[in-house]
């Protein structure tokens, strides 16, 4: 019984994956927004893009984390 | 466990065997001095590394040759990263900057060689590069600013009945960095692995294999892209938290 439990909570910790797809699109599109209104001033702000891919990014890391540790681990 | 109830049918192979560390030789116990195989890939790391660069600028060319121009190339992106993030007075610890850029890149790169294995995957290898960056940032700036380092928690511009519950923030956000900088590496080398193993165990099935080996060469491009980027991702928070350090002051 418990060994299923974990798999259901390892299903529910991913959906922080498709929350995090959500962050990272919203970074995504708000910059390419921004990118094609002033073209000349994108190139500056590539690692602020980036930056905030990677934040956004490592919570869905954490989630997949979270669902691998309640699979393998627990 | 799940891996005896999967056993029958299904996976051949489980997607995460891949990060298991064996010895080389023998099946012993692995101790901390055993050769094994992530140690044999991190040396593969450094040799390809002292490949490009110590053999690529032996002719000291003027007009480089394709190797030499390759390490000039990345030789040229961190430095002008290091100088446009931190200051001019960041390019003293740009050596340090360029070795974890480059040992990170290349583990990650020869890590997409099928059957080798990948040393960023490993938790405790990037755990081990992080709490080291976190440690040097947080000590060279008490030793740069003496107790005005405090200052980096103490947002002088806010109001002032905020400024308590924001250094409070600040200073939770400051003792996670070092987590989330290392697990970020390894769970994006990881997850990407994982996933080229799982569409790999689809191939096996005749019916969906043609969609399965499409979807491994996407998949694949897909890793090249985020090995590039986690390297550099790694090395510009690595820049800023330097920053952090070196100018406290908000």
């Amino acid at each position: 019984m418990e060994g299923e439990l974990a798999h259901i909570g390892a299903g529910l910790a991913a959906i922080g994956s498709g929350a995090a797809a959500i962050g990272v699109g919203t970074v995504a599109g708000n910059y390419l927004a921004g990118a094609l209104r002033n073209p000349s001033a994108a190139a500056g702000q590539t690692a602020t893009l980036f930056i905030g891919l990677a934040f956004a990014e490592a919570l869905g890391i954490f989630a997949f984390l979270v669902s691998l540790l309640l699979m393998f681990a627990v | 466990m799940a891996t005896e109830e999967h056993s029958e049918g299904g996976l051949v192979f489980h997607p995460l065997d891949q990060f298991i560390v064996e010895p080389l030789f023998g099946n012993g116990p692995v101790h901390w001095y055993t050769p094994t195989n992530l140690t044999l890939w991190m040396g593969f790391a450094l040799l390809a590394i002292v490949a490009v660069f110590v053999l690529g600028s032996r002719g000291r060319a003027v007009i480089p040759t394709r190797l030499q121009s390759i390490g000039e190339l990345i030789y040229g992106f961190i430095y002008k990263m290091v100088e446009d993030v931190c200051g001019k007075d960041g390019v003293k610890y740009f050596p340090y900057i360029m070795t974890l850029f480059l040992f990170i890149l290349f583990s990650n790169y020869l890590a997409l060689i099928p059957m080798s294995y990948s040393p960023t995957s490993m938790i405790a290898v990037t755990a081990i590069l992080g709490f080291g960056v976190f440690f040097a940032v947080t000590i060279l700036g008490f030793v740069k600013n003496g107790p005005a380092f405090l200052g980096l928690f103490w947002m002088s511009d806010a109001p002032a009945l905020l400024r308590p519950i924001i250094a409070v923030i600040e200073v939770i956000s400051y003792f996670v960095r070092p987590v989330s900088h290392s697990i970020r590496l390894a769970g994006n080398i990881m997850a990407g692995h994982a996933v080229l193993k799982v569409f790999a165990g689809f191939a096996a099935l005749t019916l969906v294999s043609p969609v399965a080996i499409f979807g491994i060469v996407a998949i694949y491009g897909l890793e090249v892209l985020v090995c590039g980027i986690q390297a550099y991702v790694f090395t510009i928070l690595t820049c800023v938290y330097l920053k952090d350090a070196l100018h406290p002051a908000h």
